[in-house]
């Protein structure tokens, strides 16, 4: 029986969310590294965000549950920490939906153009660390809301 | 099996997991909210690390041990974390003094780690010291900030140091994989401890003084048995324990 491309898997992990920032997919995010078949066996490449981000797990089992909804019965979930994950592998597009959805996106400057909600770029730092491992807390003075920033690593 | 490497391998290890354990401590008691967030983020990153570590050295052992068996089966004498790590909490400055003293030698020695020979540890070190970048920034300015604070904040972190710093030394005898102190990691932790203390306008203690037994693991002190007890507590409470 022909298995299905890695085309087509690579669509159905771009469906799976994150479990903590559900607008964005664990292929937004570049956590799943490679998928490529060996022999009848499916074999999916991810990299944990921080080392220990208990998402990682949850996101694991996210993706074996999705491949295993669409059939795929032969599946190795393999974790990879080279190299080791970066913001930078977050596309622009995944960017606007993190803004949208309240927070700032990671920038090379390290730290927040501008407020989510209103766009002040009148913006200062509270914590460097937040409210889960990849996140700072960030303040804005002109709406005088509190907000997440996504921070670079 | 490869001694030194498994024996660095525990020590990195078990100073991650000791050092996250007791930073966890104060989940829900830290002054701040803020503060209570980043204790507990730090620990995170370090558990984290620690199953990296230790989840290698089980497999460098190669007895089917887990990283999860490693730290909850081991009694006191088996652990190589520095003593720094295992010393109590006291109050929030001496968590953090600690903390900046442990981050000034963990980034130095992880970014030549990420350089080392051994892929599988280079790896485990690239990704690791991304992490200790924050904890090395946050811990130093807040040292700096209560160092240079009131009357009150500067007392008590120089008490803090006056304690903390026999066990700062004992962090440069930890050895690479291969069983050689990596180049320019103590020459680096001694720099960054006099550039930041002395901006937080601490008096380093004289003398060269180190405690040492923790890395090679002849004596801990007696605080790390009583941490065990709490830390191990379910496995020796049920042992075998899974859900
Ligand atoms: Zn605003």
């Amino acid at each position: 029986m022909a298995h299905p491309s890695t085309d087509t898997v690579w669509d159905w992990l771009r469906a799976v969310p994150d479990p903590e920032i559900p607008v964005i997919s664990v292929v937004d995010l570049g956590i799943v590294r490679d998928v490529a078949w060996e022999g009848e066996e499916l074999k999916v490449a991810i990299t944990p965000t921080y080392s220990g981000c208990p998402a990682t797990s949850v996101i694991r089992f996210d993706i074996e549950t999705a491949l295993r909804d669409k059939g795929i019965e032969k599946l190795r979930v393999e974790q990879r920490l080279s190299p080791a994950w970066t913001t930078d592998w977050i596309n622009e597009d995944a960017k606007a939906r993190l803004e949208a959805y309240g927070i700032a996106p990671p920038t090379p400057a390290g730290g927040p153009e501008k407020c989510p909600r209103c766009g002040s770029p009148e913006v200062e730092r509270i914590s460097q660390f937040g409210s889960t491992p990849c996140k700072a807390q960030w303040r804005c003075r002109d709406c005088l809301e509190p907000f997440d920033y996504f921070k670079c690593i | 099996m490869d001694e030194t490497l498994f024996d660095f391998l525990l020590r990195m290890g078990d100073s991650t997991l000791i050092l996250g354990h007791r930073i966890s401590e104060w989940c829900g008691h830290a002054p701040v909210l803020e503060e209570d967030i980043a204790l507990a983020n730090t620990a995170l990153d370090l558990i984290g690390q620690t199953q990296m570590w230790l989840g290698l050295a089980g497999e460098i052992e190669g007895k089917g041990r887990s990283a999860d068996d490693l730290a909850f089966l081991r009694d006191a004498w088996d652990f190589r974390n520095a003593l720094l790590v295992e010393l109590p909490n006291g109050d929030f400055g001496r968590t953090i003094l600690r903390q900046f003293l442990f981050d000034a030698w963990h980034k130095p020695m992880l970014k030549a780690l990420a350089g080392s020979d051994n892929e599988r540890v280079a790896e485990i070190a690239a990704k690791a010291v991304k992490e200790v970048d924050y904890h090395l920034e946050r811990s130093a300015n807040t040292v700096v900030a209560l160092g240079d604070g009131t009357d009150e904040s500067h007392r008590r972190m120089q008490d803090a140091l006056d304690a903390l710093w026999p066990y700062a030394g004992e962090l440069r005898t930890i050895a690479g994989p291969d069983g050689v102190i990596p180049d320019g990691v103590a020459d680096a932790h001694s720099a960054m401890m006099r550039e930041v203390l002395s901006e937080a306008t601490l008096k380093i203690p004289e003398g060269e003084f180190a405690h040492k037994g923790g890395v090679s693991g002849q004596m801990h002190t007696e605080h790390l048995g009583h941490l065990l007890t709490t830390m191990q507590w379910l496995q020796r409470a049920y042992p075998g324990a899974t859900w």
